[in-house]
């Protein structure tokens, strides 16, 4: 469990990173956390030649909540947002998902950043983001540039960031209605079996909007538009939570592994999806 | 002499027996002070590494080192060819087998040891790993072991004959090439026509899914040869140091006091750390070519997918019984799968262990058991992980056998228990398999339990709660695990307990130092059970000197006396035992110095507590300590000068701790999760030296039980390949996933044990498993459940219920 050799560099602003990023291509990867990254060097499964740190950078660690949205800086850990009373009035189903995510360890170092870019299926922000259709903003040599979140999965690992380009910032709409963030996992800091991200609203006993992302389901974070569709305009009665788990299973494709084989993954997304979506329409 | 203080506030400072002293290495444990083995920096000391093979099974073509010698640090690349020489390229096994160190030929299992860097630190070591350039052929895989005794494929050439037959084994004939032993127990005909003729017969074939210990700390070792004075000390996470200083002796020919092996400070054992590996082999023949310590260390993958592993045994029962219930014959089949070398850290005369005390708690007349041991494309091992020989395994196919039974009797399972317990007046009892169980109260601690768990109660709530169930209102069932367990340990009388060869007693030294404070030397190590607290509390009780003033010293044997080591719940009822008869020793001389001292007869001073009286005036006394200062410092006529004993104690049979535990489980039907609500935990482990340490220990024991019953393997694809080789898959419950235990006890002394002490480490791993699974299957008993195997992860839960179709 040792990385072959590398050259570290901590530069001191964005425009370092850049140059840093354009001179060494491929060979170069952006640390923020490093709780993804360094696994997977001392695996052996990423090379990483040229390894620059963000810990310096700065401009990325700001949590702002106001009129205009809320836009959370790439490099804010999972603990600053449980830790953010602004953010958790503003947009609680982020520190309910934070939560779920591995442990209060993990949790200092992992970033918001580094959860999104990471393009890990088992990642739970990027089926949260989806829900909550925020989006992300890179920068490259060519200036900034925003990318909705659910554009930005292509397939593992693979996102529409381009590689000299680094995620600064994620930006939403403060959500309105019920949230709920379902997650099974076999023990504490495990990824996830199956999880939903449920955000609702309703007017009376009607449900006026829907959004809906799953994760690791499939080699991407799922946003089911379909599985939103089938609760607008119902009373989210027993038909209408039978026709959302059946649109969201048309879109997931999980494989199976050690959680288990497919059918079963199936399974519980199906179980899951209903109780995040139940819990959100009772807090709407 | 009048005394300031009570007897009973001497009692209460010397901190004896009975006790919930503090542990003394907390201090140094809980600020990070504590020195294991990696811990272990010397001058000039390199770092050594494997190359291991990705392939489960494969004849190894070509090993070229060129490129990897090429990495500045890199001094050396070892393989079986440099090591074929000195004779050292395979290593004798605990289990009479061979194992090769370096891959001679081919390989066996995926991770397998290929070939051995030694560089100037663990980086440039890796580094080499990465380039030496190992060429293979894939040969067929074989990772079932009823494929193994069928298959045409040969796993272990080195076994079969020029001409095509198959030689025997250690532990007799063997019937195929990929077969180690066959081993019996019991009477077989008898057996089977009790079975042929009882009333009720229930069956059951269940799986003991392979695992592995997972010691928080992996295995290592630094070697270190002097060349100038010729001799070579070796440290290690060594639970048998001794065994390990005869056995390199044995296979490196350098003189045993030439060799100095310690064992510094182990983070948890747990049976991994028996036996002997390739590394520390490798270890000392780079340091011998080098002339430099090495180091290795084990990292966590090595250790789950190479180092020795648990279990994996394939379990047929047969269990017969009266209408009634009464048990009246035990059959037992078990293929055990042990990988590619049969290294399984037994006993000599018990290639199976203790599987024999498979009858568990119940007076059982007739039983039979045979195992077949078979090999196959896995990591070797077999260790008693948290439990005494392959007792775990008995206990669970029992227990099991048990619930099995009372489904087919319709009757209740504690009911069922309870009716065929060996009585309290039957001991010693002689179980049918062998064994004489030397005490127990069996009734008493099942009853104790079942009324403090409300057992009724549980019962009425989930009979209702299947009826909610049935009408919709719910989708949780709810579990009732129940486990009565007895353990076989304090391995053991020389006469039929040794492992090569070695004889299986304990020993203990004491040297009382001129001001009345002590230091005590064991042949045992403690890997965190807290020996230097408890054992000073055997002694102080023993000769009245305070336990603070009592050193414990282990794992140096240049230093303790020889002794097989802990693992087995072995040490308290072995050393324990030494330790006691030992201090019995100095206090024998104490009485006659006492007697001197008082001028009165021997005969007319006794103990009492922490002073000799004068018999029927006890103002007249001299304290231990005042005789320790005479025992050195005072000519006595016809008595040496100093206060020092020695004890080997080779206990006269095993002892047999049991238990009776509950656990309420919830389960969701839809996801498969369990919620455990509740486990009670009763332990009888005859006198109890240190209730806070039992507690301890019972907590730990309960969660590595959780562990395995729940999702903790060792799991493997048809090509071979370990599934669950990191912690991410490897499951290790956190106090997140752990209840809330509620412990108790009953206490029934050893009869032939000095102080009456049985061990109580892995009880309640023993017993734990089988209870964990018991409320798992209960739940489902009422939908027509017999049996599930382990783990009972997720979706095996999720499949029981979707088996029996109670998801629609
Ligand atoms: C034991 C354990 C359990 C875990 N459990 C979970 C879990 O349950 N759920 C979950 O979601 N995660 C889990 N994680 C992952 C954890 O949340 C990670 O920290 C997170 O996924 C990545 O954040 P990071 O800051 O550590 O990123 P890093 O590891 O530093 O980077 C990850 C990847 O993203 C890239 N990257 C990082 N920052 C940027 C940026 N600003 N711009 C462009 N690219 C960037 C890196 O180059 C790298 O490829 C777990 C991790 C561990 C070790």
């Amino acid at each position: 469990m040792i990385p072959a050799a590398f050259e570290y560099y901590r530069p001191k602003d964005m425009a370092g990173v850049l140059s840093l990023l354009e001179e060494h291509g491929d060979d170069a990867r952006v640390m923020a956390g490093g709780h993804s990254l360094i696994p997977m060097m001392k695996l052996r499964m990423a090379d990483v030649p040229h390894l620059i740190d963000l810990q310096d950078v700065g401009g990325m660690s700001e949590i702002s909540v106001g009129a205009d949205g809320i836009r959370i800086g790439a490099m804010v850990t999972q603990s600053d947002i449980i830790d953010h009373e602004a953010l958790a009035a503003a947009a609680p189903i982020l520190r309910e998902a934070a939560l779920q995510i591995a442990d209060p360890q993990v949790r200092y170092m992992g970033t918001v950043g580094g959860n999104v870019a990471n393009g890990d299926p088992g990642n739970d922000m990027p089926g949260l983001m989806q829900c909550l259709d925020a989006t992300f903003t890179l920068v490259g040599a060519d200036g900034s540039r925003d990318v909705p979140a659910r554009d930005f999965y292509e397939a593992a690992y693979m996102t529409a960031r381009e590689d000299d380009e680094v995620l600064t910032a994620v930006s939403l709409a403060a959500p309105t209605g019920g949230y709920a963030y379902e997650k099974q996992k076999r023990k504490i800091g495990d990824y996830a079996t199956a999880a939903a991200a449920v955000q609702i609203t309703r007017e009376g006993d009607t449900c006026t909007s829907a959004s809906i992302a799953m994760t690791n389901l499939s080699d991407t974070p799922i946003f089911s538009e379909a599985a939103g569709a089938a609760l607008v305009g119902t009373a989210l009665d027993d038909g209408a939570l039978t026709a959302a788990s059946a649109a969201m299973l048309g879109d997931i494709d999980p494989t199976e592994d050690n959680r288990g084989p497919v059918a079963f993954k199936r399974h519980v997304a199906g179980v899951i999806l209903r109780r995040a979506i139940e819990r959100a329409w009772s807090r709407a | 002499m009048k005394d300031e203080i009570t007897r009973e506030e001497r009692v209460d400072n010397l901190k004896g027996m009975g006790c919930s002293r503090k542990r003394v290495e907390d201090a140094r444990f809980t600020q990070g002070k504590g020195n294991y083995v990696d811990d272990l920096k010397l001058d000039g000391m390199l770092f050594g590494d494997f190359v291991r093979t990705p392939y489960a099974h494969a004849r190894i073509v070509s090993i070229n080192t060129e490129e990897a010698l090429k990495v500045p640090g890199v001094l050396a690349v070892l393989t079986a060819a440099d090591l074929e020489p000195l004779g050292l390229h395979w290593m004798p096994t605990l289990a009479g087998d061979k194992q090769m160190v370096l891959a001679d030929g081919k390989v066996l299992f995926q991770g397998q040891e290929v070939a051995f860097v030694v560089a100037e630190d663990r980086f440039a070591a890796a580094d080499g790993i990465e380039l030496v350039e190992v060429e293979y052929e894939e040969l067929p895989v074989i990772v079932d072991p009823f494929e193994a005794l069928q298959s045409d494929v040969v796993l272990r050439e080195d076994l079969v004959a020029e001409d095509g037959s198959i030689p025997d084994g250690a532990h007799g004939p063997r019937k195929h090439p990929n077969h180690i032993f066959t081993w019996e127990a019991g009477d077989k005909e008898p057996t089977e026509q009790v079975i042929n003729e009882a009333e009720v017969v229930a069956e059951e074939s269940m799986y003991y899914h392979r695992t592995h210990p997972c010691p928080l700390e992996t295995c290592g070792c630094v070697a270190s040869m002097d060349k100038v004075n010729g001799k070579l000390t070796l440290w290690g996470t060594f639970q048998a140091p001794h065994a390990i200083r005869t056995v390199v002796s044995l296979i490196s020919g350098i003189e045993e006091h030439n060799i100095r092996v310690i064992s510094p400070d182990i983070g948890g054992g747990f049976g991994n750390k028996v036996g002997a590996y390739p590394g520390y082999v490798c270890s000392v023949v780079a340091s011998i070519v080098t002339g430099k310590p090495v180091k290795w260390i084990e990292d966590r993958m090595d250790n789950l997918m190479t180092t020795a592993f648990a279990r994996d045994y394939h379990m047929t029962g047969k269990i017969a019984a009266t209408k009634e219930g009464k048990i009246t014959g035990l059959q037992c089949h078990v293929t055990a799968d042990h990988g590619g070398f049969d290294a399984c850290a037994d006993p000599t005369k018990f290639p199976a262990g203790f599987m024999n005390i498979c009858t568990g708690s119940y007076d059982i007349p007739t039983a039979f058991l045979e195992v077949d041991g078979v090999y196959t494309n896995k990591a070797p091992g077999g260790v008693s992980y948290r439990c005494s020989f392959r007792v775990t395994e008995a206990v669970y196919f029992i227990e099991r056998m048990i619930e099995v039974l009372a489904i087919k009797l319709n009757m209740d399972a504690a009911e069922l228990r309870r009716i065929n317990f060996i009585r309290k007046e039957q001991f010693p009892y002689t179980a049918a398999l062998g064994w004489e169980y030397d005490s127990g109260d069996y009734h008493t601690a099942w009853d104790k339990a079942l009324k403090a768990v409300d057992y009724d109660g549980l019962r009425a709530e989930q009979a209702q709660r299947v009826e909610a169930f049935k009408a919709g209102k719910t989708r949780k069932l709810m579990g009732i695990g129940l486990s009565f367990f007895t353990e076989i340990v304090g391995a053991g009388p020389v006469k039929n307990c040794d492992i090569l060869g070695l004889g299986m007693f304990d020993s203990c030294e004491i040297r009382i130092h001129p001001t009345g404070s002590a230091i005590a030397r064991l042949g045992t190590i403690s890997q965190g059970q807290g020996h230097a607290t408890t054992f000073a509390q055997i002694l102080a009780s023993e000769i009245g000197l305070p336990a603070d003033s009592i050193t414990i010293e282990e794992g140096d044997t240049d230093t303790a006396p020889y002794g097989l080591g802990t693992y087995g719940s072995r040490s308290t009822p072995v050393a324990g035992a030494a330790t006691a008869m030992a201090g019995r020793k100095i206090r024998a001389k104490a009485q006659m110095i006492a007697a001197y001292l008082l001028e009165v007869h021997d005969n007319d001073v006794e103990f009492d507590v922490d002073r000799f009286v004068v018999k029927g005036a006890p103002e007249q006394f001299k304290t231990m300590k005042e005789i320790a200062f005479a025992a050195y410092n005072q000519a006595i006529p016809g008595i040496e000068p100093g206060l020092e004993a020695v004890s080997y104690y080779d206990p006269p049979n095993m002892t047999y701790p049991f238990g009776a535990y509950v656990c309420v489980m919830d389960i969701d039907v839809d996801t498969g999760v369990p919620e455990i609500r509740r486990f009670y935990a009763l332990d009888d482990c005859g006198t109890r030296i240190n209730p806070m340490i039992i507690e301890g220990q019972v907590h730990g024991g309960l969660t590595e039980a959780l562990a395995v019953a729940l999702g903790q393997e060792i799991a493997y694809d048809d090509m071979g390949n370990c599934k669950t080789g990191t912690l991410m898959d490897f499951f290790l419950p956190t106090a997140w996933e752990v209840p809330n235990y509620e412990t108790d006890f009953t206490v029934t002394p050893s009869p032939h044990h000095p102080i009456g002490a049985k061990g109580v480490g892995e009880s309640p791993h023993v017993g734990g498993v089988p209870c964990f699974s018991n409320a798992v299957q209960d739940a489902f008993r009422p939908f027509g459940n017999t049996h599930t195997n382990m783990p009972h992860d997720h979706w095996r839960i999720w499949k029981t219920a979707n088996d029996l179709g109670l998801h629609g």
